[in-house]
């Protein structure tokens, strides 16, 4: 049953529940960074360069600086005598806060200004005289490498070329050899374009040094608040236990409020120099332009197969472009994230991949928008190859994965790149989805329309997403650990509070994270207020991104419950005279077995450990346990989607008609928020897979700048969500949770790519890169499909 | 220069400067800072407030272009205490993650019950087309929209703008 069905709500424990937040979020009484007002808080603007490759002559701030409402003007020559000019990257690079030397791509920050008022700011950046020298941009990233082309990052001593990093996984010669025996191979070569989560809030800060304190105050709406305290405390040299970092109310964040961005450096820096607070919000163009963005993924695969449709193996070599800095947020040992797990949901002995990074002059990023460290460009890759196989083999796509799925008895499996997946029956989940869209009948449907010259596509994908990072010892981030703590208090009334290192951007954890402690010791949700976004008053943790919350963050929330309900029992041991080995824990209560007459509820409880009751040797007082929870494995969750698609033949409109889709996340803690996550990704699906990108015309030009040209999916473009599920929980997550928030936009766009392209198979289409625009799909259409990432220019 | 107008049901007089924005005179100079900003161009609806009735985008109104009118924002949707049924269909069903867009889209949603009480998923979705939303893929607003038309406020609390001005 799904949550909309279910409506009855679960005031204890799992189950749909009506989300806390929602009550200050309806009033318009959130706390969004751009709501923050501190007293005499001054307003912050960046300067930014019109070029994507320029060296600077010269900048002259003297007229901005007698703006009589500037307060600050802030260059790279300033930074640089602080020593703050450079900052390290999160990939073992550096990045500049404000370009000293030459700007590096169209929207780098040049200079900073501190003004009374935000239009005042802005007024004063148009004073400030920039003279460039302006340099070939180099911006199709096949041409990176050549031996003629400009050298981005003559920062770096001896650098000749723009190459960043070589990687490889697998193993080269088994896969040579699987190739070797297979009746069938096909190759094809697929862009995942340059796309931006574009969160509606843009990002932000509001910086508050206190001079006489000498504690550092950053409002900032960061996913991640302790790592951004703890490199702010590297960065600047500053000590830990002064920084604060705060992160308020979110406006969705989908990975791009990960990184820590100059424009948050800057403020801290304004807020220095002038003693007062500083705020700084980016506008759409500067988001846009300028934070990080995602894929860029230059990729060809290669399967080979039996004639019988039988997979062997597969091999990928990528390019993958990252711009002027390498400022991708990648655990520390995967430059290319978890982009090896291409070897997808199937069963089969041989795989191999390079990853060459190259520098171009774009923005800098690379983990953003909801991707799960690269799973995304994985799936869509390995989906839309096996589709192409589909096609060279004359199968349908679905029974040729239904071939080729892991079996139930396979798992624990080991991939041939190495991943260990936890669990799952996949036949399971892609029947299920397979009977939801009514499979056959819609190819009965197809046939009938093709042979009246109508085009209908049925695109299927399934994917199998790798979140929850740690474990600590394979992941980290700059050097930190990629685990979670959690606290867990119950006060002397028997309500709980609990502190989290994770913070939300939408995903209802005020709700979920009480119902985790709910489920656990009985206490009612109501009861439990969740206490998150504040470096000052929650355990220490990398934050939410790569769906880890739940498979993290939750998990160490469950493990201090179940360790306050230990301590619990002990108590209530004392109070009823009696071996804690004799009680029995039904959820929220105590009794002595076999009298079951006798009980202490988890309150009484409570209150006793507050009280003067005299506590068995070693235990101490008050009720309260914590947990840091480093996983023993990534999660495995994974989903089968089906779409359904019309295309206009007169003009290329593509319509998704339907979507079917079906995750298996393991429980639901709230499936009402699962349901909701999934359908914000399917909507990320449409949206890359038929209008998204971020392209560049030949001197660097930023060509989706804005929400005019970066077209974003509306309600027109969504169809009403056809959701299912399975269950197979992970056996190595204290509550088997899985996560779900990266899901549907990991598995999405395959699906609707492999649809349209099946709807022009009358064509002789077998492949056409994202998005698939009515230009793209009209061309295609008529044998010239274009390059997305690049300006059209015939 | 001088503006006077009535936000949420109160008169306000301020001194601006001619280039202030709607959004900004509200949010800066009045404290509402439930209606939202989010692109500049038009093109998201996170600054969508009612102006005598209509839906407008804050972020291309300019606070002189409000003189003499009456605005409703988020902070104005729920009456005596009792959230407006757009504001229940909402949360009941669902229709909001991370709230940025929520405001916009339930002023928007209560203009469109005003006008039409009873719409189609599909009339709802083609009145909230102007406006994005990055975290529900719409379905659930669409639901909660439905919801709020299935659970109109009793004829006697009705104080809609499109009655009032």
């Amino acid at each position: 049953m799904t949550a909309t069905e279910a409506r009855e709500e679960a005031t204890v424990g799992f189950g749909r529940r009506i989300r806390k937040e929602d009550a200050r979020f309806l009033r318009g009484r959130g706390l969004y960074i751009d709501d923050v007002k501190l007293p005499g808080m001054l307003y912050g603007a960046v300067l930014r360069s019109p070029h994507a490759h320029a060296r600077i002559v010269s900048i002259d701030t003297s007229a901005a600086e007698a703006h009589p409402k500037v307060k600050a003007v802030i260059t790279g020559a300033l930074l640089e005598s602080l020593k703050l000019a450079w900052i390290p990257s999160l990939s073992h690079d550096v990045v500049a806060v404000l370009a000293t030397d030459k700007v590096r791509f169209q929207g780098q920050e040049v200079a900073f200004v501190v003004a009374e008022d935000r239009y005042a700011a802005r007024d004063a950046l148009a004073l400030i005289d920039v003279d460039y020298d302006v340099l070939p941009a180099v911006v199709d990233a096949t041409k990176a490498l050549d031996p003629d082309t400009p050298v981005i990052r003559d920062d770096i001593d001896g650098k000749t070329d723009n190459h960043i990093f070589d990687w490889e996984a697998g193993d080269a010669a088994a896969t040579d050899a699987a190739f070797e025996q297979a009746d069938v191979v096909v190759t094809q070569d697929v862009l995942y374009p340059r796309v931006h989560p574009a969160p509606l809030e843009t990002c932000g800060a509001v910086a508050d040094m206190d001079k006489v304190t000498g504690k550092l105050t950053i409002w900032c709406n960061t996913q991640a608040p302790h790592a951004h305290r703890t490199l702010y405390a590297i960065v600047a040299g500053l000590p830990e236990q002064k920084i604060r970092v705060i992160s308020p109310d979110i406006g969705g964040g989908f990975g791009n409020k990960v990184g820590i961005y100059p424009g948050y450096v800057l403020a801290v820096v304004g807020s220095i120099v002038t003693g007062k607070p500083v705020k700084w919000v980016e506008d759409r163009a500067e988001n846009l332009m300028s934070t990080s963005f995602a894929r860029d993924y230059h990729m060809r695969g290669e399967i080979a197969a039996t004639r019988d449709g039988r997979i062997l193996g597969v091999r990928v070599n990528v390019l993958a472009d990252h711009g002027a800095f390498n400022n991708t947020a990648q655990p520390t040992k995967f430059p290319a994230g978890f982009f090896h797990v291409f070897t997808g949901s199937y069963d089969y002995p041989a795989a191999h991949c390079t990853v060459k990074g190259v520098y171009t002059n774009k923005a800098p990023g690379g983990v953003a928008y909801a991707c799960s460290f690269r799973v995304t460009e994985a799936v869509y890759l390995v989906e839309r190859i096996v589709d192409c196989l589909a096609d060279e083999l004359d199968m349908d796509p679905a029974e040729l994965r239904m071939k080729n799925l892991l079996r139930p008895e396979q798992f624990p499996y080991l991939s041939p790149t190495g991943w260990e997946y936890d669990s799952g029956d996949y036949p399971k989940t892609l029947r299920t989805a397979m009977d939801l869209a009514g499979y056959p009948e819609l190819r009965a449907e197809q046939a009938e329309k093709r042979a009246r010259g109508e085009l209908m596509g049925i695109g299927v994908s399934f994917f199998t997403e790798t979140v929850g990072a740690g474990p600590r010892k394979h992941m980290d981030i700059l050097g930190l650990g990629m685990a979670d703590g959690a606290e867990v208090r119950i006060h002397p009334t028997g309500k709980a509070v609990v502190r989290l290192s994770v913070q939300t951007q939408g995903q209802g954890h005020e709700t979920t994270f009480a119902q985790i402690v709910s489920e656990v010791t009985g206490i009612p949700s109501d009861d439990i207020e969740v206490v998150h976004g504040d470096t000052d008053n929650t355990p220490f943790g990398l934050g939410t991104y790569g769906s880890r919350s739940t498979p993290v963050s939750g998990a160490a929330v469950a493990v201090a419950a179940r360790r306050v309900v230990d301590k619990a029992k002990i108590i209530a041991g004392a109070m009823l005279e009696a071996s804690p080995d004799d009680l029995e824990w039904n959820r929220g209560t105590f009794s002595i077995k076999g009298d079951p007459a006798v009980t202490k509820t988890i309150q009484e409880v409570a209150l006793a450990a507050h009280g003067p009751l005299e506590l068995p040797e070693g235990v101490e007082g008050h009720l309260d346990a914590q947990c840091v929870y480093d996983p023993p494995n990534l999660t495995y969750p994974y989903g089968a989607y089906i779409a359904v698609v019309d295309v206009d033949a007169g003009t290329g409109v593509v319509k998704v008609r339907r979507f079917i889709a079906v995750d298996d996340c393991g429980p639901r803690i709230n499936p009402m928020i699962v349901e909701g996550q999934i359908h914000g990704g399917l909507a990320d699906g449409i949206g890359m897979a038929l209008m998204e990108v971020i392209a560049f015309d030949e001197d660097g030009n930023c060509l989706g700048g804005s929400f005019m040209d970066y077209q974003l999916p509306t309600a027109l473009e969504c169809p009403s969500w056809e959701l299912g599920e399975t269950v197979t929980p992970s056996p190595h997550h204290p509550l088997g949770a899985k996560g779900v928030g990266e899901s549907a936009t990991v598995g999405s766009p395959a699906a609707v790519v492999n649809a349209v392209m099946d709807a022009l198979k009358p064509f002789g289409v077998r492949h056409v890169d994202m998005p698939l625009t009515s230009a793209q799909v009209w061309r295609a259409m008529h044998g010239r499909p274009f390059r997305t990432d690049l300006a059209i220019t015939d | 220069m001088q503006v006077q107008m009535t936000v949420n049901d109160q008169p306000v007089t301020r001194e601006i400067e001619p280039r202030l924005l709607l959004v900004h005179f509200l949010r800066d100079e009045l404290g509402l800072t439930g209606t939202h900003w989010g692109c500049d161009t038009s093109n998201c609806g996170v600054c969508v407030v009612s102006m005598d009735g209509v839906p407008v985008k804050s972020c291309t109104v300019l606070a002189a272009m409000a003189d003499g009118r009456t605005v409703r924002t988020v902070e104005g949707l729920e009456r005596d205490g009792e959230l407006d049924p757009v504001q229940q269909g909402f949360m009941n069903e669902h229709g909001l993650q991370c709230g940025f867009c929520t405001p916009g889209m339930m002023i928007t949603a209560r203009a469109l019950l005003d006008e039409s009480p009873d719409p189609t998923p599909a009339e709802i979705r083609e009145a909230i087309s102007g406006q994005l939303c990055r975290c529900t893929g719409y379905e659930n607003i669409v639901r909660a929209i439905r919801w709020a038309a299935t659970h109109p406020r009793p004829a006697a609390a009705e104080t809609s703008e499109a009655v009032s001005s």
